[in-house]
């Protein structure tokens, strides 16, 4: 088997009396979907945010390609190539589409110490962005401003972003909360796509998306790991049933 | 809806032409006022970066701007009395040289704005206000308690420093040098507004979470601009008091925060051109309707109460009315 591209190890986090992670562990193989799913205050938002930056664990590992990342700022843990995407669209709201994945692809060169250079005449990051902004078909918007963007464009343009990082793993929160079915359907078939280039630790509430993507699910329920595993394990999984699925059914 | 670009033009021209006019109907106060116009403006420019693209809403620029003056005042003052500035473990000596000056003003003001900002970017909002005016404060009082050079009373330098090729005592003249630096200022900033680094720092500013998800690290940004901001400020503070042959502590105190911050918020947040705008508007405003009254500043206070609650892009905003993309 090869190497996990992120492995989440032993992580536990708490506030007060209150067990957010509780000895979680996940990883995430090259060119897999791995969906975390599970009820609201299951604390999958304090796991993320172990994950990606912003939060440190009581205990546990984080490693990316190996190497540990636990310590290391949300700033360093995009450096060393994790894409995070956000539940509530995280987007700079005065910059068209076009300057929000410049942002991005300007972070990810690490060039951002050069005071003279116009950076919208930067060719190579104009590049990158434009064939973001192409990939999840947001070109047409590329001089609007974000703020004017319908919801779902702007969940559009969240993915571009994360896509100018050129990343090793995405993380995405909820991508396609509030998108539409149609929109959803797209963005599902996307990622199918985008998973071949750096695996995707998905939470999504969407089970038709999660169902339709996922090679693999970890059900998350009071900060613990219930179980992970196929589509088919999970749908099957008696304890998941009643956890999360539905009761009356697992009956 | 006008380009803000022609705006910018025609608030440079129209400085020129106020002094081109003041020298041929021989008014030479007006070109002072021209001049002290353009000198609080570049202090400002220094803020805006801070305040405008970075939202790092300072209120103790009067540091930066206290420190070029007594650079300024210190350096003039061995000059002036033949003393040398220190002899151990080597010498050296005072001068009345602008170059020299401003170039002691520009690296003090920015290793006090790296000092500063390190310790107040550890906050953010109310307390970032507090702190920076604390450390404002912090000097103030320094100055005052310090005899060596004036104490509370300040310090005189008899005659205007010189600059190379220029008589700096000609009004005219020495608001050409002022203009000339401001427009080189305004040049450098406006460039940095389109840098890789403009775009980080402005977006930043909007969702910082943005910006550190795609791996900047934003508290270094953020210092970097405040110290870019303090050495503007800085240069401001040694060229005013160039401008009044005097310094004092009065330089330090927070109301001239408060006036440099004032400037920026008449003028327009953000604007290239909205600290000379604001500055030029308050400068007219002090002496017409100081003039009229001692109480001037209650119709100051007026229009800035209209402004913040009716016109928030100030003079610059209104007239260029396209959203500016970092607010």
């Amino acid at each position: 088997m090869a190497d996990p591209v992120l492995a989440v190890h032993n992580i536990s986090k708490s506030f007060g009396a209150l067990k957010a992670s509780d000895n979680v562990s996940l990883d995430l193989m090259p060119g897999e979907v791995h969906a975390l799913i599970g009820p609201n205050g299951a604390g999958k938002s304090t796991l993320i945010k172990q994950i990606a930056g912003g939060l440190t664990p009581d205990e546990g590992r984080v490693e990316l390609l190996g190497r540990d990342v636990t310590g290391l700022s949300t700033a360093a843990r995009a450096q060393a190539g994790l894409s995070r995407t956000f539940q509530i669209s995280a987007l700079a709201m005065g910059y068209t589409p076009l300057e929000n994945v410049m942002l991005g692809a300007v972070g990810q060169s690490g060039g951002v110490f050069r005071f003279f250079r116009p950076v919208m005449k930067d060719k190579m990051l104009l590049e990158r962005a434009w064939q973001a902004l192409k990939r999840v078909g947001l070109e047409e918007n590329a001089h609007a401003m974000t703020s004017e963007l319908s919801h779902g464009q702007r969940r559009q343009l969240e993915v571009a972003v994360a896509l100018t990082l050129q990343p090793k793993a995405f993380i995405m929160d909820e991508p396609m909360a509030g998108m539409g079915a149609e929109g959803s359907k797209r963005l599902t078939d996307f990622l199918h796509t985008l998973k071949e280039e750096a695996p995707i630790l998905l939470v999504e509430h969407d089970m038709d998306a999660v169902f339709a993507l996922a090679d693999r699910i970890s059900v998350l329920v009071y900060g613990k790991i219930i179980a992970t595993g196929s589509v088919d394990d999970i749908r099957n999984h008696p304890e998941v049933r009643t956890a999360y699925l539905g009761e009356e059914d697992a009956a | 809806m006008i380009r803000e670009r022609y705006i910018n033009a025609v608030i440079l021209a129209l400085m020129v032409i106020i002094s081109i006019a003041a020298l041929w109907m021989d008014e030479p106060f007006t070109i002072t006022l021209a001049t002290k116009a353009v000198i609080l403006a570049l202090a400002a420019v220094g803020l805006n970066l801070a305040l405008g693209q970075g939202g790092l809403v300072s209120f103790g620029h009067a540091a930066y701007f206290g420190v070029g003056g007594y650079a300024m005042g210190i350096l003039a003052s061995h000059a002036q009395n033949y003393t040398p500035l220190m002899e151990v473990p080597f010498l050296i000596e005072g001068t009345n040289q602008m170059p020299v000056i401003w170039l002691v003003a520009v690296v003090a003001s920015a290793l006090l704005a790296l000092v500063i900002g390190a310790l107040s970017l550890r906050t953010s909002g109310v307390y970032f206000i507090m702190v920076t005016l604390a450390f404002g404060q912090m000097l103030y009082y320094f100055a005052i308690s310090w005899p060596a050079y004036g104490g509370e009373d300040g310090l005189s330098i008899y005659v205007r420093n010189e600059f190379p090729g220029l008589n700096t005592l000609v009004p005219i003249q020495f608001f050409g040098l002022c203009f000339a630096v401001l427009c080189v200022v305004l040049f450098m900033v406006h460039r940095l507004n389109q840098s890789p680094f403009g775009l980080a720092l402005m977006g930043a500013h909007q969702n910082e979470e943005r910006a550190r998800t795609v791996g900047i690290n934003v508290t270094r940004l953020r210092l970097v601009a405040f110290v870019i901001s303090g050495a503007i400020t800085g240069l401001a503070g040694a060229l005013f008091a160039d401008l009044n042959r005097f310094v004092s502590p009065v330089m330090f105190d927070w109301h001239t925060s408060g006036q440099i911050m004032i400037f920026i918020i008449l003028g327009g947040v953000a604007r290239l051109c909205g600290p000379l705008a604001g500055a030029s508007l308050y400068i007219i405003l002090e002496h017409y309707l100081g003039g009229l009254s001692e109480y001037w500043q209650i119709y100051l206070g007026l229009i800035l109460l209209f402004v913040v609650l009716f016109a928030k892009g100030g003079i610059v905003g209104g007239l260029a009315r396209k959203e500016v993309r970092h607010g």
